[in-house]
């Protein structure tokens, strides 16, 4: 259920995330999801690849700031409240979110990815509600 | 008026032979009672009785301020602590300050050196002064003050900071004298400006001026900006404070207080001494202090000396204003900072130290320090109120450890330069 979201750490400058997306690209890694978080400085670079140690070890020595960080993906049916449904479980249970970022596959399902303060026990909350989380090698796929 | 006729106009000669005898007592009083310099002496085959005059002081060992360090916090003063009346202190290379005793009798002498300073500038009884250096561990501002109450003119103990006060006081008592960093009276003097304050409407004339370096172009500005004379005083915590030396009325160097402290200077190179009037690294040998009296210790200042008599008519030898430093020291906002000091708080941070490097610039005419840190592994979070809270945490150790205030960026690895060798950690972007 876990899966190995790849963070890349950036300055706020023309080119850096192009860079980024190249080198993953030239090396053959595709990219299912991703998010930048932004600061006035600098940002966060947050990306599902399809072979996290890969990235990790082809950045590194590109000399980037870059790691790896447990995170889940909740699939959720792609319509009104069908979130505010999943928020509230979560927030019932006292799972507090981190981040998330999300993205339809199409009009009947769309993907959150999550990163809890507590990953365990979110996967927990999550299963006992029958939530569909999506396994680590399916995510790797999309 | 010349405070101290006898001593600043004396012959040569007459300056030899007071000079002669007090080092030749500091001498045995430092053998007798430092141990680490009593090793020095005995390790190049030294006694006290070896020095009798002082052209003899050019055999004696240097003190360095590493030698401070090493004997943190008292370990150089020469007297029992009950002797001692006040401590001072200033930045060290590293995380320890540089501590500094006196005895009443130093805290006399420092007044005496104060008082003849104020005078050189031209500042009598009547004189209304603003002492706006800080007043704590730095030695600025009670170092100003009690000269100024040695010679009897009144002073306002204002301390640094709080611009709007300066400007309020300056107005409602008006200051005659105002004793502040060089950078600090241009910036009172835009805030005078905006605030609408005229020069004309204030009875500012003579301005004391030190603690950092500046250039003949600021001294113009000063002096048209707050329509003063803008008079040059230079002094370290660990000699004394400031009147180790001061200009006169007719700028034209700074007037050292021989009596007190004997300059030399060296070639930073080979240690060797300099003849008059080449440039090179400033050393003093202080020669009536009880507290914490020091051998040669190398100021890391560069200046050349001129043994002329001035046009005054003081015969003390002059120093000109400082050339830069044969060391890494930078002086920002008057506050000494050190490279290692940076990197002994980012040590504390993380195991291993990360490159980062210093820029120094002057914006306006205030001196800010920006600090970029690559944020490696060691450092990086994927959240970002982990990094926000990491740059608070440097900005915040960086301001206790140095006084100021550096504006911390985090940048990515392996954006600053490499150099071959020695990295390049600081960038002074100042034209001074």
């Amino acid at each position: 259920m876990i899966i190995k979201q790849l963070s890349v750490f950036l300055e706020n400058k023309s080119g850096r995330l192009n860079e980024v997306t190249q080198i993953l690209g030239n090396a053959g890694i595709n990219m299912s999801a991703f998010s930048v978080a932004d600061t006035a400085e600098f940002g966060i670079l947050r990306m599902i690849v399809s072979e996290p140690e890969k990235a990790l070890s082809i950045l590194k020595a590109a000399d980037f700031s870059v790691k790896l960080t447990d995170v889940i993906c909740l699939n959720s049916p792609n319509e009104p409240l069908a979130l505010a449904r999943a928020l509230n479980i979560l927030s019932g249970e006292s799972v507090f979110i981190e981040y998330l970022y999300a993205y339809s596959m199409n009009d009947k399902s769309a993907n959150i990815v999550l990163k809890p303060d507590n990953i365990q026990k979110c996967i927990e909350v999550l299963q006992k509600h029958k939530m569909e989380l999506v396994s680590a090698s399916e995510m790797y796929k999309i | 008026m010349i405070w101290n006729e006898k001593i600043e106009c004396a012959s040569r000669e007459e300056m030899r032979t007071i000079q002669t005898e007090r080092l030749i007592e500091t001498v045995k009083r430092i053998y007798h009672n430092v141990p680490s310099y009593r090793q020095k002496m005995q390790e190049v085959g030294l006694v006290p009785d070896d020095i009798r005059s002082i052209d003899d002081l050019s055999k004696l060992p240097f003190t360095l301020k590493s030698d401070l360090r090493d004997n943190y916090p008292f370990g150089m003063f020469t007297v029992p602590m009950s002797e001692i009346v006040r401590v001072h202190a200033s930045s060290g290379t590293t995380g320890k300050p540089t501590v500094v005793g006196y005895t009443r009798k130093d805290l006399n002498s420092w007044s005496e050196v104060v008082t003849r300073s104020l005078c050189m500038a031209g500042v009598h009884r009547e004189d209304m002064v603003q002492v706006a250096y800080g007043y704590g561990l730095f030695t600025g501002g009670l170092g100003l003050h009690y000269g100024c109450e040695n010679l009897g003119a009144s002073v306002i103990p204002i301390s640094g900071g709080n611009t709007d006060k300066q400007l309020q006081l300056m107005e409602d008592f008006g200051t005659t004298v105002l004793a502040c960093t060089p950078s600090y009276s241009l910036f009172l003097a835009e805030e005078m400006e905006a605030a609408g304050i005229k020069k004309e409407n204030l009875k500012l004339r003579i301005g004391i001026f030190g603690a950092e370096p500046w250039t003949e172009n600021m001294r113009k500005e000063i002096e048209s900006k707050l329509g003063i004379k803008a008079i040059d005083i230079y002094g370290l915590s660990e000699i004394m404070g400031p009147g180790v030396s001061c200009e006169c009325e007719h700028q034209v160097g700074m007037h050292i207080m021989e009596d007190h402290f004997i300059p030399e200077i060296i070639d930073p190179e080979t240690l060797q001494p300099l003849p008059a009037g080449e440039i090179g690294e400033l050393v003093f040998t202080t020669i009536t202090k009880e507290g914490i009296p020091l051998i040669r210790y190398r100021t890391r200042d560069l200046t050349r000396l001129n043994y002329e008599k001035c046009a005054c008519g003081r015969t003390l030898v002059r120093m000109e204003k400082c050339k830069g430093r044969s060391d890494d020291m930078l002086i920002i906002r008057g506050v000494n900072v050190f490279p290692s000091q940076i990197e002994s708080v980012l040590l504390e941070m993380s195991e291993t130290a990360p490159h980062y490097l210093l820029i120094v610039e002057r914006e306006g005419n205030l001196d800010t320090l920006k600090l970029m840190v690559e944020v490696q592994e060691q450092f990086f979070s994927d959240e970002i109120k982990q990094l926000e809270a990491l740059r608070k945490k440097i900005t915040h150790k960086l301001q206790s450890t140095l006084g100021i205030s550096v504006d911390v960026k985090l940048v990515e690895p392996k954006t600053i330069e490499r150099t071959a060798g020695k990295a390049k950690r600081v960038i002074d972007n100042r034209k001074l």
